[in-house]
């Protein structure tokens, strides 16, 4: 039984952590129609440089911030150089770019940072707190990636319900066109949607370098299993990143659990693809005719 | 003195008729065969002209255009991008392997089941992928090339490991280099399936292929069942895909997961983008560069003096590069480059030859950009 | 005034524009009228930078429009109502007001004129929080040139309005736009297939076949002219 709650906690915080490059994945297909698969290569690209920083005696939560803004930066240099120049020809065109984009990163960082695994910091104990008398698998910086994921959703609902800046980023995403004629500097928002997708990207980059193998290719799984939470929330909604956050977190945590985590990718594959044969607009979809 | 009107007219027949034979025949299989004849000659010569090393490249040559061949026809022709080929190349080495170390079957036998091992993978991912468009399908697809090896690892007594399983090249005639037999083996490989590849794309069913590319609804208005064209463009590359591994297999000596990492499906679409999406003959290109970037990258590196590591992420970054640049600047890739500069001066010497179409490589299809959907 | 000289534009080897002058009066209505095909949205998109031709020149209150930005022609008090009206669905009626008017007004202002419009369209303000898509055609009618007007520009085009609206509606429409120009200076082009209403309120017309105007004059005359009328304008 404790075995299954550990498993589940686990779960749910991996699930967070997908979350958070989910949204980001999320922002960007909702501003452009785009997959913006080297989003988890661009937060490691900016983990990797925040390692730079901390080996160089950077305080860790300056170094946190410094590679969030990078990460803002990065995002919003990408869409206008790679991504603009391809706005109105093919849809596929750019996801192949950022395909492309991903093993240059990949290849970047190796070159520059060498293939050593190196460990990561994280900013909190990562041992298990206790419950009673029992350790449960769930850390302090369990609670910091739980705090940090949900600071994360909650300032980008805000932005969005609440803000002027957020109606026009939706209106954007929604209607380039309408909005252009009425004003709105439309082409600035698309922007401004893949530079906050670079933010969560950074982060979430961040909240797994400390437990996992940190190297070129760390990224790569927690992409796909992104990829996966996207889907089954709904590729255009931030809720749904989240909730299918979660599912995603929680199964691969049973599969991996029970079954061993080299089966892991086989099970997010075979959650996807249920996901994507029941129902491929997501949990959260928006309604919408289909053009004939 | 002039000659009868009805003389000088059967004369310039005659004439002409001479120099319509001068063309190579009408027909696509005849016109592929002879091409795949004569393609074969120069290889032969030119691997019995090659060091022992050099065969074994022109053979790896070889064997990735199998795989690209059957990548461009998914995803220039019928419009389904995949990210995941390395694991289809990976069931077929897997496949050859086995069967060599476990059973004493016929080399072509253990080929063809390769060959069929893949497919039957490229079946089960087809079926759902027919649901899928652009960017859901590349999801998955990437997916599957993350999902595949590590299976490998877990069950690791019946796929070896990290040291994997072992093939054997089948001993060739007389006194040939093995190197040599095996490029042999892998360019009569690479022909038969571009020879079948480009009559399959001259048929109904290349017909189908790229009606569904274009337009799923008008395809399907049209009669054609487009889950069932869908699939089929999938297994056939998946197959492809499956022999070009057995064949890698081959050359290496050695099948484990090492040699299939995400890296390899990825450079798998640069190659083909670069050769030209939806060319057969462009694969050759691809192939060239899957070959020899590599080593260009290493020279490369130690021309700059960069560190031993950097070369093989150079390499990799090179193929990034490519795959950025051939997208924004010139997505026909190189055979639509060529295509491109052939009718530029074809236009320019127009009036004197009609544009013939005996130039034209095996493929003769428009080469493609990538699809919309 | 606008003025449109000698603008040509092709689409690949098609000539949608042929060298169409015209110009438009500031407090008056000027009716775009002709066949479908004619070229008449293409026209709008082409003042509004929706579309880039090939040459000629537009100009709006002594400044070029020709080369510049969407939302900075738009900026420069140019209101354009898209053809199927161009109702952002997935906001709500009082968001999509609110967004024509964010690149100039201040919270205070953004609240009175929002609140203008309700009172000018009073069937609307019992939407204000619902999303557009529940809207009805009339209703989006209302919303799109509530939209249109709220940001007080001086130059409105409209593309086909009376599409899809009730005979009712459209009369309504034609009623509310001669009073928007009546003793202001406020320039209203209104490309129109149905022309009999169009000309019923327009001071001047022109008719486009093919991407050539044919007939350029007021709309006294163009509706007198019985051979025009029959040959372009269906009636």
């Amino acid at each position: 039984m404790s075995l299954f709650i550990n498993i589940s906690l686990n779960g749910i915080t991996n699930g967070m952590i997908f979350a958070s490059l989910a949204l980001a994945l999320v922002l960007i297909f909702r501003a452009t129609r785009i997959v913006n698969f080297a989003q988890g290569a661009m937060g490691m690209m900016t983990t990797f440089i925040a390692s730079s920083l901390l080996s160089q005696g950077v305080g860790y939560w300056w170094a946190f911030l410094a590679v969030l803004t990078i990460g803002f930066v990065f995002g919003a240099l990408v869409e206008r150089v790679l991504i603009r120049p391809l706005r109105g020809k093919s849809e596929l065109n750019p996801v192949i770019v950022t395909i492309g984009l991903l093993i240059v990163l990949e290849g970047l960082a190796g070159a520059i940072y060498g293939n050593a695994s190196r460990g990561f910091p994280a900013a909190f104990s990562q041992s298990g707190l206790s419950v009673g008398h029992t350790k449960i698998a769930f850390s302090q910086f369990d609670v910091f990636i739980f705090g940090a994921v949900l600071v994360l959703m909650t300032a980008t609902l805000v932005l969005f319900r609440a803000t002027t800046l957020g109606l026009r980023m939706r209106a954007s995403a929604f209607a380039g066109e309408i909005s252009r004629l009425l004003g709105v500097r439309v082409g600035l928002f698309l922007t401004l949607g893949w530079a906050l997708a670079g933010v969560a990207g950074s982060l979430a980059g961040l909240l797994v370098a400390p437990t996992s193998s940190f190297g070129p290719y760390y990224m790569d799984l927690i992409l796909v299993y992104a990829f996966t939470a996207a889907v089954i929330g709904g590729l255009e909604s931030p809720v749904g990143a989240l909730l299918g956050g979660l599912i995603t977190g929680l199964c691969i945590s049973y599969v991996g659990g029970y079954l061993g985590p080299g089966l892991q990718p086989l099970g997010a594959l075979a959650l996807l693809m249920v996901a994507l044969m029941t129902r491929p607009e997501g949990i959260f979809a928006r309604p919408t005719a289909r053009r004939v | 003195m002039t000659l009868p009107v009805t003389q000088e007219l059967s004369m310039e027949k005659e004439n002409e008729s001479w120099l319509r034979r001068l063309r190579l025949p009408n027909q696509p299989l005849a016109r592929h065969l002879i091409f795949a004849f004569c393609g074969a000659g120069i290889l032969f010569l030119v691997t019995s002209l090659l060091s022992p090393f050099n065969d074994y490249e022109v053979g790896e040559i070889a064997l990735y255009v199998v795989a690209l061949a059957g990548l461009s026809l998914l995803t220039g022709v019928n419009g389904q991008i995949s990210l995941g080929h390395g694991a289809f190349m990976a069931v077929g080495a897997y496949t050859v392997a086995l069967l060599m170390t476990h059973t004493q079957l016929n080399f072509l036998v253990e080929l063809v089941l390769s060959i069929g091992a893949a497919a039957f993978l490229g079946l089960l991912i087809g079926i759902p992928a027919t649901r899928l468009k652009g960017p859901y399908l590349a999801g998955m697809t990437l997916l599957l090339a993350l999902a595949l090896p590590p299976i490998a690892d877990k069950w690791s007594t019946t796929f070896g490991g990290d040291q994997g399983l072992s093939t054997t090249v089948p001993t060739g005639p007389g006194t040939i280099n093995p190197e040599e037999w095996l490029a042999w083996i892998q360019i009569i490989g690479a022909l038969i399936t571009l020879v079948l590849l480009a009559n399959l794309l001259r048929s109904r069913f290349g017909r189908s292929f790229r009606a569904v590319r274009d337009d799923e609804i008008a395809a399907s208005l049209a009669g054609i069942h487009v889950a069932r064209t869908k699939v089929l463009a999938f297994v056939i590359s998946a197959g492809c895909a499956g022999l070009a591994g057995a064949f890698l297999g081959l050359s290496t000596g050695v099948v484990n997961t090492g040699e299939f990492p995400l890296t390899l499906s990825i450079q798998l679409l640069a190659a083909m983008v670069l050769g030209g999406t939806g060319s057969l003959m462009g694969m050759w290109w691809g192939a060239v560069l899957l070959v020899y970037l590599p080593q260009w990258s290493t020279s490369l590196s130690t021309h700059f003096s960069l560190g031993s590591g950097a070369s093989a992420y150079l390499a990799t970054i090179i193929f990034g590069v490519v795959l950025i640049v051939v997208m924004i600047a010139a997505p026909t890739g190189v055979q639509g480059g060529f295509r491109w500069m052939w009718q530029h001066i074809a236009s320019l010497l127009a009036g004197q030859h009609a544009t013939s179409s005996s130039a034209s490589e095996l493929s003769d299809d428009a080469v493609q950009s990538l699809p919309t959907k | 005034m606008l003025e449109v000289k000698d603008l040509s534009l092709s689409y690949g080897p098609v000539n949608a524009l042929s060298s169409v002058t015209f110009s438009a009066q500031p407090g008056a209505i000027t009716a775009i009228l002709g066949a479908n095909g004619a070229g008449k949205t293409t026209l709008l998109r082409a003042i509004t930078g929706l579309v880039r031709p090939r040459s000629g020149m537009v100009r709006f209150a002594g400044e070029e429009l020709l080369g510049r930005a969407v939302e900075n022609i738009a900026r420069r008090g140019v209101a354009h109502i898209p053809e199927g009206r161009g109702v952002i669905a997935e906001l709500t009626v009082e968001d999509n007001l609110r967004l024509a008017t964010l690149w100039c007004m201040g919270r205070r202002e953004r609240q009175g004129a929002v609140e203008a419009t309700f009172e000018l369209f009073p069937r609307l303000s019992r939407f204000r929080r619902s999303h557009a898509s529940t809207l009805s055609g009339g209703e989006r009618q209302m919303l799109v040139i509530g939209r249109a007007l709220i940001s007080r520009p001086k130059l409105l085009l409209l593309d086909e309005p009376s599409l899809g609206l009730a005979p009712l509606l459209t009369a309504q429409l034609m009623a509310l736009l001669r009073d928007l120009t009546v003793g202001t200076d406020l320039t209203v082009v209104l490309v129109e297939q149905n022309a009999r209403s169009a000309l019923s309120v327009s001071q001047n017309a022109v008719v486009l076949n093919l991407g050539q105007v044919v007939a350029s004059d007021s709309a006294a005359v163009i509706a007198a002219d019985s051979g025009l009328r029959h040959h372009y304008l269906g009636f």
